[in-house]
């Protein structure tokens, strides 16, 4: 320590100079870029995917069959049948259980780290959730293949331990540390005014949560509850190792399902480029995008009813 | 997904690795994929070929069959590896697109061993009993109706395990076993590679599942299979497997494009060696001679 330490520049200027609102100018421009880019990469993504399977969606799938049909039998020897009830019923059926199992965990775990929690304990807590999000999926599987499958078979007397069951509880871990971290960012948004106001008014720390914090971060819980299901959706490897990947429309929790994701991850592979299996494959694709859409857009609309009402 | 293709990715990148630093520009590297029954022997091979030929490094990969062939097809690979036989349409596909003929290469002989749970009592099947169980329009949907009481198997519910529809396994099985016409029942567990199936067999007391001969382990019980109920069942054992005796055997084979040339040429012929063909004995498959 030689040198004294130099005199703070003032941080705001008066007079700015050219370079300066031109380069405000350029870093606005880029900003808008960045923000329009993620419309149009959705957009080319779509066109992509609705494009590799156009000729085949348009010409020769029956889309009758191919909606309300539970037999996928693309590689069948006699008569191929591309029917995907079943996928649809499989991915509904282990997203509803992983966000009734997500769900609760997530967004209480959420409030107890923004509201209950300072400090050391804090920071402990938020990093060892956030470990659980970057264990990787193929882990996972393994963890639903190797110990869930025998647990469950113990456990329920069912014939095979790798279904709905299995696949829902790993997928809900798996969408917990989303759902907390960004619950979590939510209700530190709340300003703190609007706590110490309730807490003023003589309210309870629950009445605060419930009737105050909840309401207030409404926005941000329901964005995080749909990354989580979207993760649910989206998640490929870990599903097909946990739910059995069978072809079959599920009766119970304790029955194998295939998802949509596991038939496209499993069979894109093989297949032909351009042929009408490669082409059914894209048209999965475009149903997926289809389903997560209408999922966004009534979380989207429900938010916006009942904000119309304040 | 089979830990085994992660764990050949794996070595890919290592050999990759290997060839970038070792700056001769003389270097060859090989690209090999296909079956996942041939990944572990096809990995052995490739390791051992270092010690016999330092300049050729060979990057193995799995995936299954059709992978392999679609990787032929689109001239991807040196040597793709293949569990069953090319169809006729793959073989004009590859002409097609890369001028020159898929040659055929023999390089192991192979059983696709049929499974059960250690404490299913089941000694032997039928391939009767086999179709039945895995065939579209098959009754066979308990234990019972096999003539077995499975302990530990709720309501005695055959668990059918099968494979992904790229792998020869699946594809060989359903010839052998369904004829040409008839499909899988539809709700089999279709696993991604030959180890899962055995890894979920060995944990479900209900389950039937296949797979190469190199993969199994005590943990699993081997079927003894019959031609028919008139006559005798015959294990999966190297001796069967050579003589065709066992109803399930088959060949596996390497794929080239054109006459092999130089170091693919070299490395096949090594591969039939009694050096190459010691390593598919202690994978646990039979020696194609």
């Amino acid at each position: 320590m030689t040198q004294p330490p130099e005199p703070r520049r003032p941080p705001v200027r008066r007079g700015r100079g050219f370079v300066s609102l031109a380069a405000e100018r350029l870093i606005e421009i880029l900003i808008r870029a960045c923000g329009f880019s993620a419309i149009f990469f959705v957009f080319a993504i779509f066109l992509f995917v609705v494009g590799s399977g156009l000729e085949f969606m348009v010409h020769r799938l029956e889309w009758g069959q191919f909606l309300f049909s539970t037999e996928w039998v693309p590689t069948s020897v006699g008569q191929k049948r591309y029917g995907t009830l079943a996928l649809t019923l499989g991915t509904a059926s282990v997203t509803a259980l992983a966000m009734a199992i997500a769900v609760p965990f997530g967004l209480g775990a959420a409030i107890f780290v923004s509201e209950f929690t300072t400090g050391r304990r804090k920071e402990v807590l938020k990093v060892v959730i956030e470990l659980l999000a970057a264990i990787p999926s193929v882990v996972w599987g393994f963890i639903g293949l190797v110990l869930i499958n025998p647990l469950i078979i113990e456990m329920f007397n069912a014939p095979i331990g790798l279904n709905v069951l299995n696949g829902g509880i790993i997928l809900g871990l798996m969408s917990v540390p989303i759902i907390v971290s960004i619950g979590e960012d939510a209700l530190k948004a709340v300003p703190d005014s609007y706590r110490e106001a309730s807490l003023a008014m003589g309210a309870s720390r629950w009445q605060t949560i419930t009737k105050v914090l909840l309401p207030a971060a409404r926005n941000g819980l329901l964005a995080a509850v749909l990354l989580g299901v979207g993760r649910a959706i989206g998640e490929t490897i870990a599903v097909l190792m946990a739910t059995g990947h069978a072809v079959q429309v599920p009766h119970s929790p304790l029955d194998s399902v295939r998802t949509l994701t596991a038939t496209i991850a499993s069979e894109l592979g093989e297949t032909a480029r351009g042929s009408d299996h490669y082409q059914a494959l894209f048209a999965i694709g475009v149903l997926l995008f289809t389903l997560t859409f209408i999922v966004n857009l009534t979380a989207d609309l429900m938010v916006r009813g009942r904000g119309g009402s304040r | 997904m089979s830990s085994k293709n992660y764990a050949a990715g794996f070595a890919a990148s290592l050999t990759l690795l290997a060839a970038c630093t070792g700056g001769g520009s003389d270097r060859v590297l090989l690209q090999n994929k296909g079956s996942d029954t041939l990944v572990n022997v096809a990995q052995a091979w490739a390791e051992t070929y270092r010690s016999v030929k330092p300049e050729v490094a060979i990057a193995v990969s799995g995936g299954g069959s059709g992978t392999g062939i679609a990787a032929l097809i689109n001239g991807t690979v040196d040597i793709a590896n293949s569990s069953r036989d090319m169809h006729a349409d793959e073989r004009e596909q590859v002409k097609a697109h890369t001028g020159k003929d898929a040659v055929e290469h023999k390089v192991a002989r192979d059983a696709i061993v049929v499974f059960i749970h250690a404490s299913n009592p089941a000694k032997s099947l039928t391939m009767q009993q086999l179709a039945c169980i895995y065939g579209e329009g098959g009754t066979c949907d308990t234990w019972t109706s096999v003539g077995v009481e499975v302990p530990g198997c709720a309501d005695q519910k055959i668990i059918r395990v099968s494979r992904q529809s790229n792998s020869g396994t699946y594809e060989y099985f359903r010839e052998a076993v369904l004829g040409k016409a008839t499909d899988f029942k539809l709700g089999s567990r279709d696993m991604q590679g030959s180890k899962d199936v055995v890894d979920l067999i060995s944990k479900t007391p209900c389950a039937i599942g296949y797979s190469g001969m190199g993969y199994a382990n005590a943990e699993v019980h081997q079927v003894c299979v019959a031609k028919d109920a008139s006559t005798a069942c015959v294990a999966p054992t190297p001796a069967t497997a050579k003589s065709s005796e066992y109803p399930l055997s088959r060949v596996l084979f390497m794929y080239t494009l054109g006459q092999p040339q130089g170091d693919t040429k070299d490395y096949l012929a090594w591969i039939l060696s009694p050096t190459g063909q010691k390593i598919v004995a202690d994978n646990g498959f039979v020696p194609i001679n």
